[in-house]
C-alpha cells in the first residue's frame, strides 16, 4: 500500500502536527512502508486466534463509586496558559 | 407525492453516579468551574483512568430492562478529535463492543404500541463546557463536566413520525428514572438527544440520505426540530435538491435547522482500542445479580395499577408516568384504606393541579403521603363532603396541619344528625312558598334550588347525600 503526498498532509492535519513541507515525501515513503508489513501480516491465516483487545490478557479492575479528588483548581491553573474566572481560555472556537 | 419519514436517535443519558467514569472526582451539577476535574479529567501526563463499577452496574441494569444482550467481554476505544472542551484530545468510548447489545422498548402512540429497536449503548465520557462569552475574543473552558459518564443509547432506525420519536423519548426517559440511573434533568443536560431524519418516497425500500440534529433538549423541541427537518428534506427533494449527509443544530428561537459544521473530516476519527483500559467482563453470576435488582418497570406497573386497583388507563398511565408517583399513590392507598380510585382521583386531580402550578415534583410536595392519606379517610367515612375537602387540602398545602386537625380547627365536621338538617329543611320550605308550590306542579328543576339553600345555611357542612334524601322526602309530603 502506498501513501501520497496529500495522505500524509491529511493524517498530520487529523494529528494536529505541523509538519515540514520538504519531510512529506520521505514520511510517504516510511509510512507505505509501515502499512506494507501490516499487509504481509494480513495475509496470515488468523482463523483459530481470538481477537485481542489487550496484550495483558487481564480484565480491568473497578474501582468503588467513591469521590476520592479534592478541588485542585489553583495548582492547575498556575500551570495553565491563560486562566480567568476559574476558567481556562483557548483560542476562540465557533461551531 | 407521498413521502415516508424514518427517525433514529441517539440518546446520552448520564448515569447518576457520585464520581466520574475513569476518576474520583465528582459529578455534582452547578459546582464552581473546574474544581470538579482533577488531573485525569484534565488530561494530563502520565494519569491513568480506572473504571467506575458503578457506571458498569447501570449501564447493565438498563440492558437488563431492555432485555439486551450484555456483552460478555466488551472493551474502551479511544474516539479522536480536536476540541478544547476535550483535552486529551480523544473521548474514552466504546466502538466494536459496547457493553449493551440488542435490545427493544415498546412505545404506545394513540392507544397503538409499537416495538422499538435499540441497535447498542455503550459507555463514554461526557465532555467539559465552552463558554463563548466575551473573554476578549477567546473561549472559557470549564472541565467539570468532562468525565461524567454517559450511556449511549442508539436505537434502530424504527421510527416514522415526529410523535413517535418524543414517544420513545419519553418512554426511555421513564426507564431511566425508574432504574435510578439517570436524574433525568433535561434541563442540566442529563438527558440529551441527537435525531437522525431522513425522508424517502412511500413504498421504497432504501433509505434516503440522513442529516442529524443534535442536543434537543426538550420534547417539546424534538417534535418541532423533526418536523422541521422533514418539511426542509421533501421540500429541498421535490425542488430538484439533495439532502446532504450532515450535522444540523436546531434553534429554539427561530424555529429551524441549520447546517452546524462541515462534516469534511469530522468523522475520521480513527478509532482504536484504549491501551489504558483492560476489557471488561461480565460474568453470567453478575447478571445474574443485577437481575434481581431489577425494579418492576413502568409498563408492568401501569398493568398491574390496572388490573388490581382497577383504575382506567387515563388514571393507571399518569400514576405510573414516575415511579415516585406511584409510589405515592400506593403509600397513600395503604395509609388511608381509601377506595384506589379515590385515591387516585385526588392525587392525579387536586394535588397534581396544586404541584403543577407551584412547579413541583411529587417529591417535593408539601402534602405528603401521610397527610392526604388522613384526608382522603375523612371523605371516606363522611366526615366531610369531597367540596368541604378542597378546602382542608388548600390549608393543608400552606401548613403542616392534619386533615383532622384543620376540620376541628374551623368546624368544617359534616353535619349527619338529621334533626339539625331536618329542622334547616323545614326553615327553608317554609321561607319559599312559590317555589314549593313550583316543585309540586312539576317543576323539578327547583328541586336544586332547595338543595343550595340548605347547603348555603349549614356552611356546605351538611351531608350531601343526606340532604338530598330528606329534602325529596319533605318535600313531596
Amino acid at each position: 500500500m502506498s501513501l501520497t503526498a496529500d495522505d500524509v498532509n491529511k493524517i498530520a492535519h487529523l494529528a494536529r502536527l505541523g509538519i515540514d513541507k520538504r519531510d512529506v515525501e520521505s514520511y510517504a515513503k516510511d509510512l507505505s512502508g509501515m502499512l506494507d508489513l501490516m499487509t504481509r501480516m494480513s495475509d496470515l491465516n488468523t482463523d483459530n486466534v481470538e481477537p485481542m483487545a489487550h496484550p495483558m490478557g487481564q480484565a480491568q479492575r473497578l474501582r468503588a463509586d467513591v469521590i476520592t479528588e479534592q478541588n485542585n483548581r489553583e495548582k492547575f491553573m498556575a500551570i495553565a496558559p491563560q486562566v480567568e474566572a476559574g476558567l481556562y481560555l483557548v483560542p476562540k472556537v465557533i461551531e | 407525492m407521498e413521502w415516508e419519514t424514518v427517525i433514529g436517535l441517539e440518546i446520552h443519558a448520564q448515569l447518576a453516579t457520585k464520581s466520574k467514569i475513569f476518576s474520583g472526582a465528582s459529578t455534582a451539577y452547578g459546582s464552581e468551574p473546574n474544581t470538579q476535574a482533577c488531573a485525569i479529567d484534565l488530561g494530563l501526563p502520565g494519569v491513568l483512568p480506572v473504571l467506575n463499577e458503578e457506571a458498569v452496574h447501570k449501564a447493565v441494569l438498563f440492558g437488563m430492562a431492555i432485555e439486551a444482550e450484555i456483552t460478555p467481554y466488551s472493551v474502551f476505544a479511544r474516539k479522536n478529535y480536536f476540541y478544547p472542551d476535550l483535552p486529551k484530545g480523544y473521548q474514552i468510548s466504546q466502538m466494536e463492543l459496547p457493553i449493551v447489545g440488542e435490545g427493544h422498548l415498546e412505545i404506545e402512540v394513540d392507544g397503538n404500541s409499537k416495538q422499538i429497536g435499540i441497535t447498542r449503548a455503550h459507555l463514554e465520557e461526557d465532555a467539559g463546557k465552552s463558554l463563548h462569552e466575551d473573554f476578549h475574543g477567546l473561549t472559557g473552558i470549564d472541565l467539570n463536566r468532562a468525565g461524567t459518564p454517559l450511556l449511549e443509547i442508539v436505537s434502530e432506525p424504527d421510527m416514522r413520525s415526529a410523535r413517535e420519536a418524543v414517544a420513545y423519548m419519553k418512554t426511555l426517559h421513564e426507564l431511566v428514572r425508574y432504574l435510578d440511573i439517570c436524574d433525568g434533568n433535561m434541563q442540566e443536560g442529563s438527558f440529551r438527544c441527537d435525531a437522525n431524519v431522513s425522508v424517502r418516497p412511500k413504498g421504497q425500500k432504501a433509505f434516503g440520505t440522513r442529516a442529524e440534529i443534535k442536543n434537543i433538549n426538550s420534547f417539546k423541541f424534538v417534535e418541532k426540530a423533526i418536523n422541521h427537518e422533514i418539511e426542509r428534506q421533501i421540500e429541498l427533494i421535490e425542488n430538484g435538491g439533495k439532502v446532504v449527509q450532515e450535522t444540523r443544530l436546531y434553534d429554539s428561537v427561530k424555529d429551524e435547522t441549520r447546517s452546524m459544521r462541515s462534516k469534511e473530516e469530522a468523522n475520521d476519527y480513527r478509532y482504536f482500542p484504549d491501551p489504558d483500559l483492560l476489557p471488561v467482563f461480565i460474568s453470567e453470576d453478575y447478571k445474574a445479580l443485577v437481575k434481581t435488582q431489577l425494579p418492576e418497570l413502568p409498563q408492568a406497573k401501569k398493568h398491574r395499577f390496572k388490573d388490581q386497583y382497577a383504575l382506567d388507563e387515563e388514571n393507571a398511565a399518569i400514576l405510573t408516568c414516575s415511579c415516585q408517583l406511584a409510589d405515592y399513590f400506593e403509600a397513600v392507598l395503604k395509609d388511608s384504606g381509601c377506595e384506589a380510585k379515590l385515591c387516585a382521583n385526588w392525587i392525579t386531580g387536586e394535588l397534581s393541579a396544586a404541584l403543577n402550578k407551584a412547579g413541583l415534583e411529587i417529591s417535593g410536595s408539601p402534602v405528603d403521603h401521610k397527610r392526604l392519606a388522613g384526608l382522603l379517610a375523612r371523605i371516606s367515612d363522611n366526615t366531610i363532603s369531597g367540596k368541604i375537602a378542597k378546602q382542608v387540602f388548600e390549608e393543608m398545602w400552606k401548613s403542616a396541619a392534619t386533615a383532622d386537625e384543620i376540620i376541628a380547627a374551623k368546624g368544617l365536621k359534616q353535619i349527619t344528625d338529621t334533626s339539625a338538617i331536618e329542622a334547616v329543611i323545614d326553615k327553608i320550605i317554609a321561607g319559599n312558598p312559590g317555589q314549593v308550590e313550583q316543585y309540586r306542579s312539576g317543576k323539578d328543576k327547583v328541586f336544586a334550588f332547595f338543595v343550595g339553600q340548605v347547603m348555603k345555611e349549614m356552611q356546605g357542612k351538611a351531608n350531601p347525600g343526606e340532604v338530598n334524601k330528606m329534602l325529596k322526602a319533605k318535600l313531596s309530603q
